[in-house]
C-alpha cells in the first residue's frame, strides 16, 4: 500500500503538468507522453554521455522541458488559443506523433534502463525500494516549489490571474500572451521531470508515454481539471487504490477499477473529486 | 562528316554485355524469407536468432551453397521486421511467399507471431521452421508443412521442477507470468506438473506483457509465503522482475525467470541476476555427438567469432533451423517442397543442439518431439558472472546454487 503511494506521488506530479496547462489556457496538452519520455530519454542520455548521477540530470531536463514548453506553445498552441478545443487537440497530437516518430527512428523501440541503486526501507517481510522513496521525496519537493512559485511571486499570481480571466488579467497590464507561454513552459517542465524520475524507477521505450499520459488524464479527472493539487492529491490516493486492491485480485484488474473510478467521476463530479481550480483560487 | 556515334554506341553495348557476367541464375539459388523482430519488446530475442541463421547462411555460403543431388545452391535471406506485431506478419509472410517467391520460411520470433505466421504458410504450403515459437497448440491445428525445432513450452519449466523438487520436496510455489501465448501455455504445464510433484501453488497469477511496475505483485509473493518463483516471459518483463524481485528483496530461495536470463545482456543486472536460472533450448556446455554439423563448442567458439557476441540459445536455435532443412535438402537431393516435407518428417538426428525429431501424427504434425530442455543458473565464477548448466544432473557443469537465501 505504502508503495503504491510513493509511485502515486510521482504520477501525481505528471498529471500536474496537464492540468496546469489546461487550467490555464483550456487546452489539453496530447503531447505530454512524448514529453514524458523526452524526460526519460534526457536523464538516460545525460547519465551516459557525463556519468552524473540520475537525481543531478533532473535540473538540467526540468530547465530544458520548460524551454521546450516554450517553444511548443509558440509552435503548436499559440493560434490555437480560443478556437474550438478540437482544434487544440489536433496540434498538439500532431505534434506529438512527430515527436514519437523522430524518438523511433533515432532510437527504435529497444527497452532502456537508466541504474540507479539506493538502500530500501525495510519494514516486516516487505522492502521498498529506495528509488521510490526518493521519487517520492523529489516530487514533494517540486510540488512544493510550484506551490511557492504559484502564490508567493508576482510571476505566479500572474498565472493565477490569467487563469482566472484573462481579458481582466490583460486590462490590468498582465502579458498574457508572454504568460500562457510561460505556463506551457512549467507544463511541459512538469511532465519531462516526472519522466526523469520514473525512468529512475522502471526501463522505458520511446512508446512507453501512452501508458502514462493515460494515467495522468485519468489522475487529472479525479483531481480536477485545471488543479495542480488536486492532481498531485488524485495522483497518491490512485496509488493507494492500487495498492489496497492488489492483494485482493489480480493486478491486472486494477486498471479496470481505475477506469470504472474514472468514468464515475467524469459522470457524477464533471469537475473533478477536488475541484477548486487555479481560476476560483485567483479571486 | 559521318555519324560515328550510332556504331561506337553498338558496339559498346555489345563489348559490355559480353564482358559482364550477366544476370545470376535464379536456380542456383534458394531463398528463404522470415520476418525478425527488429523493433518492439521482442527485438532482443529476436535478433540473437537472426544472428544464428546468418552464421548458418554465411557458413553454409562458404562451403558452396546446399548440396542438393548434383546441383549447389547458394542461400539468400529476405527478412523484413515485424515490429514485434502480428498484424504485420500476416502482411510480411504473405508478400515474402507472393512476390518475393520464397522457396523456403525461417519463423518469426515467439509463439504469438509464430501462430500467426503459420496460417499464411500453410495456406500457401510453404515449408516454414520455427526456431522461436514454443506454444504446442500452434502444431495441433491439422498443419502439414510447419516444422518445430525446439522443445514445445509444455516442458519449458520441467527441468526447474525437477531441479527444486530435488532440494525441497514440498516447496511453495508462485507462478507469475507474462500474459502471452508462450507463458500461459508454458505455466499450464507446469502448474500441473508442480502439482504432481507435491509442491504446494501459493500464488498463480499473470500480469499485462507491457508491466514495468512489478512491486505490486511482488508484495503478493512476499505476501503469499512463496518460497521459489517460476514464470516471467520475454526479456524486457523477465530482466525487470529480476530486478525489481532483487529491488524488493523479496529473498526466495529459487528462482526460475522464462526466458530472459539465458541472454548474455542479462549479466549487465548484476547482482539481481546472480543465482538466478532459466530453462534452456541449448548451453555451450552439453555434451551431443552429432550425427553432422558442428559440435557444441565448435558453434560456440565459431558463432562467438562470426557474431563477436556469446551465443545463447536463442542463437543456436536460429542456427538449427538452417542446419535441418539443409540436412532434409541434402537427403531428399531436391529444393521440391514436397521431397524436402517428406525428409524432414524422417529426421530423426543428433546436432549440436540435441536430438531433433518431428512428430508424423497428423493431429500434431511437425511438433518438435526429440529435444530436451536443460536448467542454467548465474552463477560467480572467478569473480565474473556466468551461466552454468545446473540440469540434468548428468549434463551439469555446476551444482545448483540452493537456497538463494
Amino acid at each position: 500500500m505504502l508503495d503504491g503511494v510513493l509511485v502515486g506521488a510521482v504520477y501525481g506530479l505528471a498529471a500536474m503538468g496537464i492540468t496546469l496547462i489546461w487550467g490555464v489556457m483550456d487546452v489539453v496538452n496530447l503531447t505530454h507522453g512524448a514529453m514524458i519520455v523526452a524526460g526519460m530519454f534526457g536523464v538516460f542520455l545525460l547519465v551516459g554521455a557525463t556519468g552524473m548521477p540520475a537525481y543531478g540530470a533532473l535540473a538540467p531536463v526540468l530547465v530544458a522541458g520548460f524551454f521546450a514548453g516554450i517553444a511548443l506553445y509558440w509552435i503548436a498552441i499559440h493560434r490555437m488559443i480560443g478556437q474550438p478545443p478540437l482544434m487544440s487537440l489536433l496540434a498538439t497530437f500532431s505534434v506529438n506523433l512527430v515527436l514519437i516518430g523522430l524518438g523511433t527512428a533515432v532510437w527504435g523501440t529497444v527497452l532502456f534502463n537508466v541504474q540507479v541503486s539506493l538502500p530500501g526501507l525495510s519494514l516486516g517481510r516487505y522492502t521498498f525500494p529506495g528509488t521510490h522513496i526518493m521519487a517520492a521525496v523529489l516530487t514533494a519537493v517540486i510540488a512544493g516549489a510550484l506551490y511557492l512559485f504559484l502564490y508567493r511571486t508576482r510571476a505566479g499570481k500572474a498565472v493565477r490571474a490569467v487563469a482566472g480571466n484573462r481579458e481582466a488579467a490583460e486590462l490590468v497590464g498582465i502579458p498574457t500572451t508572454r504568460i500562457l507561454a510561460l505556463s506551457c513552459g512549467l507544463g511541459v517542465a512538469l511532465a519531462c521531470v516526472s519522466g526523469a524520475l520514473i525512468a529512475t524507477l522502471f526501463p522505458f521505450t520511446v512508446l512507453s508515454g501512452d501508458a502514462y499520459q493515460l494515467k495522468s488524464f485519468v489522475v487529472t479527472v479525479l483531481g480536477g481539471m485545471g488543479n495542480p493539487t488536486g492532481a498531485l492529491i488524485a495522483g497518491i490516493a490512485l496509488g493507494l487504490l492500487e495498492g489496497l486492491a492488489t492483494p485482493f485480485m489480480p493486478v491486472s484488474w486494477t486498471l479496470v477499477i481505475e477506469f470504472v473510478l474514472f468514468v464515475v467521476v467524469l459522470i457524477a463530479f464533471p469537475g473533478g473529486l477536488l475541484s477548486v481550480r487555479l481560476r476560483r483560487r485567483a479571486r | 562528316m559521318r555519324n560515328v556515334w550510332l556504331p561506337a554506341v553498338c558496339a559498346s553495348v555489345v563489348f559490355a554485355s559480353l564482358a559482364s557476367p550477366g544476370p545470376a541464375r535464379a536456380e542456383d539459388t534458394i531463398t528463404i524469407g522470415m520476418t525478425v523482430s527488429q523493433t518492439g519488446p521482442l527485438n532482443v530475442d529476436s535478433v540473437a536468432q537472426l544472428r544464428g541463421s546468418e552464421f548458418w547462411r554465411d557458413e553454409v555460403n562458404a562451403a558452396g551453397g546446399i548440396k542438393a543431388g548434383d546441383k549447389r545452391y547458394k542461400v539468400r535471406f529476405v527478412t523484413y521486421d515485424d515490429q514485434s506485431v502480428g498484424g504485420r506478419v500476416q502482411q510480411l509472410y504473405t508478400r515474402l511467399i507472393v512476390q518475393d517467391k520464397a522457396n523456403f520460411l525461417f519463423g518469426p520470433y515467439s509463439s504469438g507471431l509464430t501462430a500467426t505466421a503459420a496460417v499464411i504458410s500453410e495456406q500457401y504450403g510453404k515449408i516454414m521452421l520455427i526456431g522461436g515459437g514454443a506454444e504446442p497448440k500452434t502444431y495441433q491445428l491439422g498443419n502439414k508443412y510447419l516444422f518445430q525445432c525446439i522443445t514445445t513450452a509444455d516442458y519449458y519449466l520441467s527441468g526447474s521442477i525437477q531441479a527444486l523438487k530435488a532440494r525441497n520436496p514440498h516447496a511453495k510455489v508462485a507462478f507469475v507470468y507474462s500474459d502471452d501465448p508462450f507463458s500461459k501455455a508454458v505455466v499450464a504445464a507446469a502448474a500441473k506438473q508442480a502439482q504432481e510433484a507435491g509442491f504446494t501453488i501459493a500464488l498463480q497469477e499473470s500480469y499485462a506483457p507491457s508491466t514495468t511496475d512489478f512491486s505490486p505483485i511482488i508484495n503478493k509473493i512476499i505476501s503469499s509465503g512463496a518460497d521459489a518463483f517460476l514464470g516471467g516471459g520475454h526479456y524486457p518483463d523477465g530482466a525487470t522482475l529480476a530486478r525489481q524481485l532483487y529491488d524488493q528483496k523479496a529473498n526466495l530461495k529459487f528462482v526460475s525467470i522464462l526466458v530472459a536470463p539465458d541472454s548474455p545482456k542479462f549479466a549487465s543486472l548484476g547482482p539481481a541476476a546472480l543465482g538466478v536460472t532459466v530453462p534452456s533450448q541449448w548451453e555451450p556446455e552439453v555434451k551431443f555427438n552429432p550425427d553432422f554439423g558442428p559440435t557444441p563448442e565448435e558453434f560456440a567458439k565459431k558463432a562467438y567469432a562470426a557474431t563477436k557476441v556469446e551465443p545463447d540459445y536463442h542463437t543456436a536455435s536460429g542456427y538449427i533451423t538452417g542446419l535441418l532443412l539443409q540436412h532434409a535438402i541434402e537427403q531428399a537431393g531436391s529444393i521440391d517442397p514436397e521431397k524436402v516435407k517428406a525428409a524432414l518428417d524422417k529426421t530423426d538426428v543428433t546436432t549440436f543442439f540435441g536430438h531433433d525429431k518431428f512428430s508424423t501424427d497428423p493431429k500434431s504434425h511437425g511438433m518438435q518431439v526429440g529435444h530436451a530442455m536443460v536448467l542454467a543458473q548465474w552463477q560467480m565464477k572467478s569473480g565474473k558472472l556466468e551461466r552454468e548448466m545446473v540440469w540434468p544432473d548428468a549434463a551439469k557443469t555446476a551444482a545448483l546454487n540452493y537456497p538463494l537465501h
